[in-house]
C-alpha cells in the first residue's frame, strides 16, 4: 500500500519544516532585544521615513568637531551638492543618530527658494558616535553622509 | 528670548544667510531631577521660516536637538517682502518674529 508508505514521511516533513522554523524563530526572538539602540534603529529609522528606496553615500558633508568636550551641544554643519533650482533641489534632510534613545534627531524640509542646502544647528550627542545625514532630492534619489565625533562628556548625564 | 541675524538689504537673486535661535531648555525627558524624578519632556517640534509667504525653510526637531534651538540656513532674495520666523512647541505654543528684506 503506497498511501500507508508515505504518510508517515510526509508527517515527519512537517513535523521537521515545522521544529526549524520554530528553531528560527526563537533565535530572532532573542537577537531582537540585542538589536535595540544600536546602528540598526537608525536604519531602521530612515525605512521609516524613505522606505526601501537605494541610498547612494555623497553629495552630503556633514562637519562635525573631532572632539566635543559636552554631548549636551554639538555644532554640526550640511552641506548637500545640490544647484537648488526650480527643477534641481534638495527636499528633505534627516539628521539620525545610531546611539541618541531616539534615532532620528531632525528632519528639515528646503525648497528651492534656499538659494543653498548649507545648514547648521546644534545636536545631542549620547556618546562618541558616527551620525548619518540622509538627504532626499528633488528627484527623489537619496544621498548619505557621515561625520563623527569623540564625545568626552555625554548628554544626558549632567544637566 | 529669540535672536534673529537677517541682512536687511540684499540684491536680487542673492543668497542671503539667516540665523536663528530661540530660548528653550528642549527638555528631552530623559533627565532626572534631584529626588530622582524624570523631568517631563518639553521641546520645541517645529520651526518655519516663510519669505513672502512662501515656505522657505522647516525643520522638525526631536530631542536630540540641543538646548536653545539654533539654526543656520539660506533664502534666494528675490523681492522685497517680509521674513517671517515661528516655532512652536509641543503643546502647540507658537512663538513668531518678522522681519523686512529689501531688495534692490
Amino acid at each position: 500500500m503506497p498511501q500507508d508508505e508515505q504518510t508517515p514521511s510526509r508527517l515527519t516533513c512537517t513535523r521537521r519544516a515545522l521544529l526549524t522554523s520554530a528553531g528560527a524563530m526563537s533565535i530572532a526572538s532573542v537577537l531582537a532585544p540585542l538589536a535595540s539602540a544600536t546602528p540598526e534603529d537608525a536604519d531602521q529609522a530612515i525605512r521609516d521615513i524613505f522606505g526601501d528606496r537605494p541610498i547612494n553615500e555623497g553629495k552630503v558633508t556633514v562637519t562635525l568637531p573631532p572632539i566635543a568636550e559636552n554631548g549636551n551641544s554639538v555644532p554640526i554643519g550640511i552641506t548637500v551638492d545640490s544647484p537648488m533650482t526650480d527643477d534641481d533641489f534638495v527636499k528633505q534632510i534627516v539628521v539620525l543618530s545610531p546611539r541618541n534613545p531616539i534615532a532620528t534627531i531632525a528632519r528639515f524640509r528646503l525648497g528651492p527658494d534656499a538659494g543653498r542646502a548649507d545648514i547648521s544647528t546644534r545636536v545631542r550627542m549620547a556618546g562618541t558616535q558616527t551620525l548619518r545625514v540622509v538627504a532626499e532630492m528633488s528627484d527623489g534619489t537619496l544621498w548619505a553622509g557621515t561625520g563623527s565625533t569623540y564625545v568626552t562628556l555625554a548628554a544626558c548625564v549632567i544637566g | 528670548m529669540i535672536r534673529i541675524s537677517a541682512p536687511e538689504t540684499a540684491f536680487e537673486g542673492e543668497v542671503i544667510e539667516l540665523k536663528v535661535m530661540i530660548q528653550h531648555p528642549m527638555e528631552t525627558g530623559y533627565r532626572r531631577d534631584s529626588k530622582g524624578e524624570i523631568i517631563p519632556r518639553d521641546i520645541i517640534k517645529h520651526f518655519r521660516c516663510t519669505y513672502d509667504g512662501n515656505v522657505i525653510f522647516e525643520g522638525e526637531f526631536f530631542p536630540g536637538v540641543a538646548a536653545n534651538p539654533f539654526l543656520t540656513f539660506h533664502a534666494r532674495a528675490s523681492q522685497t517682502g517680509p521674513l517671517e520666523f515661528s516655532w512652536t512647541d509641543q503643546h502647540g505654543e507658537t512663538w513668531t518674529e518678522q522681519r523686512l528684506l529689501t531688495v534692490s
